[in-house]
């Protein structure tokens, strides 16, 4: 599915060279659930930011579904960010003017649907998530668990091959948290792959297989067979 | 070929999601700070329009009066030295039997001097109480028909076809209407309604009794004294009925050239000089016109900047304080030029509704107005000059430079990298 070939990040700040990520290679195959994991300032959202299309890694190749995705242009990288793949951020990053709908339809809007099967395709995305009932609602007017499940709606609603969670649970209760997760866990069952970056090795434990970052490299690969 | 169609199809996705982000947008902003930005464009659309307006309409007041009191639509003189038109009952009667002429007016002029007080002086080394003009000599129903000069009565009364020893004086003849010291100008001091003044149309003098002053900010009224026509002929020896002008008002929708043409077709051009009302307009007039409008249009493309600087800052810190949202769009995937669309479509919003506002109040309430109370300044009773071409003109460049100030902040904006703005790095 995803193929990450010894990717290399480093930032510059003045003559000093900051690296990163430090030559990682891994694969995230099909309908799989992976975390990846690691102490503040390891690298992982840098790394799920690379994988992602957000940024451009300084060295290495990022491969979607067999065709190398590092050298696209930045309207054909926009593309395949609408097309193929879903993000979640940690806070949310919903649009403030849209209602949840709004912000569900507008992906869908750009791929070229009619408003109504946009409407159509975002309410049963928002609905699958148990949000069936606040379409109408604008962010300001909705809890953070509610605002981070449309958030999850609107990275589901085009049926991406790739779903990335940035700490996705980081601003929210432990409650909340479960609810969120417990959403991943019903979409993963579905079949859908998810890759999430987290520091909470609690939520991590839910996942299929753990990537743990340090310093800007893998220090473990494991396949998760305590999931709970 | 088939790209071709693929980037077209994208672009109207662009424009339906620009469209859609653009709406709400507007619409779930604050209506505070919305009115506030419609009102600063509407100001805007009123500086390009309203400031070139007065100052066209200054000089239009003075235009229109001078063809409405004095010109007609089309205006026959003497030609160049001779000191009346020729032939002029056959003229006269040629233009009156024109179909579109509507009213008709003949004038006799002639050089003259008035001289009040006489009667009271008593130290002869003193000047006289003099003043010299022109006096015309009018049919004082024909005239008021077409001119409705009577309208111009300050003081005392029009005359009548009785008053054969009656005078109209203009108030630029008298020192109580234009109390200005000018080398070699002189004015007529002291003289009241019901006064006898003294007029001298070259060897012969006769007395008058002043009926009326007259004012109406037009020199060819305002500098002129005004008698029977009959009198006029007696007294200045015009025993042949040749005139000195003839106005014509036409019928309404009647074409000026057309009457022109027709005239001179009809061999009066022999005789006399053929002028439309605009053609016969003094030459300073036009010149001050034409530099007024030139100054408005130097003001209006000061507003003009001044608006598409507006326009920039409001779209910029609009743009830059939803930056984040701006690399959120990016990083889902909605295309730069959708976003772009939403901030030009915004603009264009608040570009048209504040040019619609700007027109109804120019249209609806300035313009009317103003007609109905004209500013008074010195020379002219000025009017506010909006015409629809001129002004549909300056909504479009308004709404154009709006449009550009719009999207360059928004193109700023949006190039940002989209990770740093998502992540509100600098």
């Amino acid at each position: 599915m995803i193929i990450a070939k010894d990717i290399v990040k480093t930032f510059k700040s003045g003559e000093k060279e900051l690296s990163v990520l430090k030559g990682i290679s891994f694969e995230v195959k099909s309908g799989e659930f992976l975390s990846i994991t690691g102490r503040s300032g390891s690298g992982k959202s840098t790394l799920m930011y690379q994988l992602g299309l957000l940024d451009v890694p300084t060295s290495g190749k990022v491969i979607i579904d067999g065709k190398d995705v590092s050298d696209l242009s930045t309207d054909e990288r926009t593309w395949v960010r609408l097309s193929d793949l879903g993000y979640i951020f940690q806070d949310y990053a919903l649009i403030p003017e849209l209602t949840a709908l709004e912000n569900v339809l507008i992906p869908l809007m750009m791929l070229g649907l009619t408003l109504k099967d946009a409407e159509a395709k975002a309410v049963k995305a928002l609905e699958r998530i148990g949000l069936g009932e606040r379409l109408g609602n604008v962010p300001s007017q909705l809890s953070g668990g509610e605002q981070q499940r449309v958030s999850i709606a609107r990275a589901i609603a085009h049926e991406p091959k790739i779903v990335f969670a940035d700490e996705p649970t980081a601003n929210l209760d432990s409650e909340t948290s479960k609810v969120v997760l417990q959403n991943f866990i019903e979409l993963n069952r579905e079949g859908q792959t998810i890759l999430m970056v987290t520091h909470e090795p609690e939520y991590a434990a839910l996942t299929d297989r753990i990537i743990t970052l340090s310093d800007g490299m893998i220090v473990s690969d494991t396949i998760n067979k305590n999931k709970r | 070929m088939e790209r071709r169609k693929k980037r077209f199809k994208n672009f109207l996705i662009s424009l339906q999601v620009g469209w859609f982000l653009a709406f709400r947008q507007v619409k779930r902003s604050s209506v505070a700070t919305t009115l506030l930005i419609i009102f600063v464009m509407t100001l805007t659309f009123l500086n390009l329009v309203v400031v070139r307006g007065v100052l066209v309409g200054l000089l239009q007041g003075s235009t229109d009066v001078y063809k409405s009191r004095f010109a007609g639509d089309i205006i026959i003189t003497n030609l160049p030295k001779k000191n009346y038109i020729e032939n002029s009952p056959s003229i006269i009667e040629i233009a009156g039997n024109l179909p579109w002429v509507d009213k008709l007016t003949y004038r006799y002029v002639e050089g003259a001097s008035a001289e009040a007080n006489y009667k009271t002086r008593i130290d002869f080394t003193e000047e006289p109480d003099t003043t010299a003009g022109s006096v015309v000599g009018i049919n004082p129903a024909l005239e008021d028909a077409a001119t409705h000069i009577s309208n111009t009565v300050v003081e005392g009364r029009y005359l009548t076809d009785n008053d054969a020893e009656g005078i109209l004086i203009g108030a630029n003849m008298l020192k109580k209407y234009l109390d200005i010291e000018a080398p070699g100008l002189t004015l007529l001091e002291n003289v009241a309604i019901g006064d006898k003044v003294r007029l001298t149309i070259g060897e012969n003098r006769k007395e008058f009794v002043v009926l009326g002053f007259l004012q109406s900010k037009v020199d060819q009224i305002d500098f002129r004294m005004f008698i029977l026509d009959t009198t006029f002929r007696n007294l200045a020896g015009r025993g042949d009925y040749n005139v000195d002008e003839i106005a014509l008002v036409l019928k309404e929708g009647a074409d000026e050239q057309v009457v022109k043409e027709a005239l001179m077709a009809s061999g009066v051009g022999e005789y006399a000089r053929v002028q439309t009302w605009f053609e016969s307009l003094p030459k300073f007039l036009l010149d001050i016109q034409n530099t007024f409008g030139l100054l408005g249009n130097v003001v209006g493309s000061i507003g003009l900047v001044v608006a598409s600087i507006t326009i920039f800052i409001v779209i910029f810190v609009n743009a830059i304080t939803r930056k984040k949202y701006i690399g959120i769009l990016k990083g889902i995937g909605i295309d730069k030029t959708a976003i772009e669309f939403a901030y030009v479509l915004q603009a264009f919003f608040y570009a048209s509704v504040g040019v619609l506002a700007g027109m109804v109040i120019v249209w609806g309430f300035l313009v009317p107005f103003v007609a109905a109370h004209p500013i008074k300044f010195p020379f002219s009773d000025g009017i506010l000059v909006a015409e629809v071409p001129n002004t549909i003109v300056r909504a479009v460049l308004l709404i154009i430079a709006t449009l550009i100030a719009g999207y360059i902040p928004a193109r700023i904006v949006v190039k940002q990298n989209t990770l740093d703005a998502i992540l509100g790095r600098k």
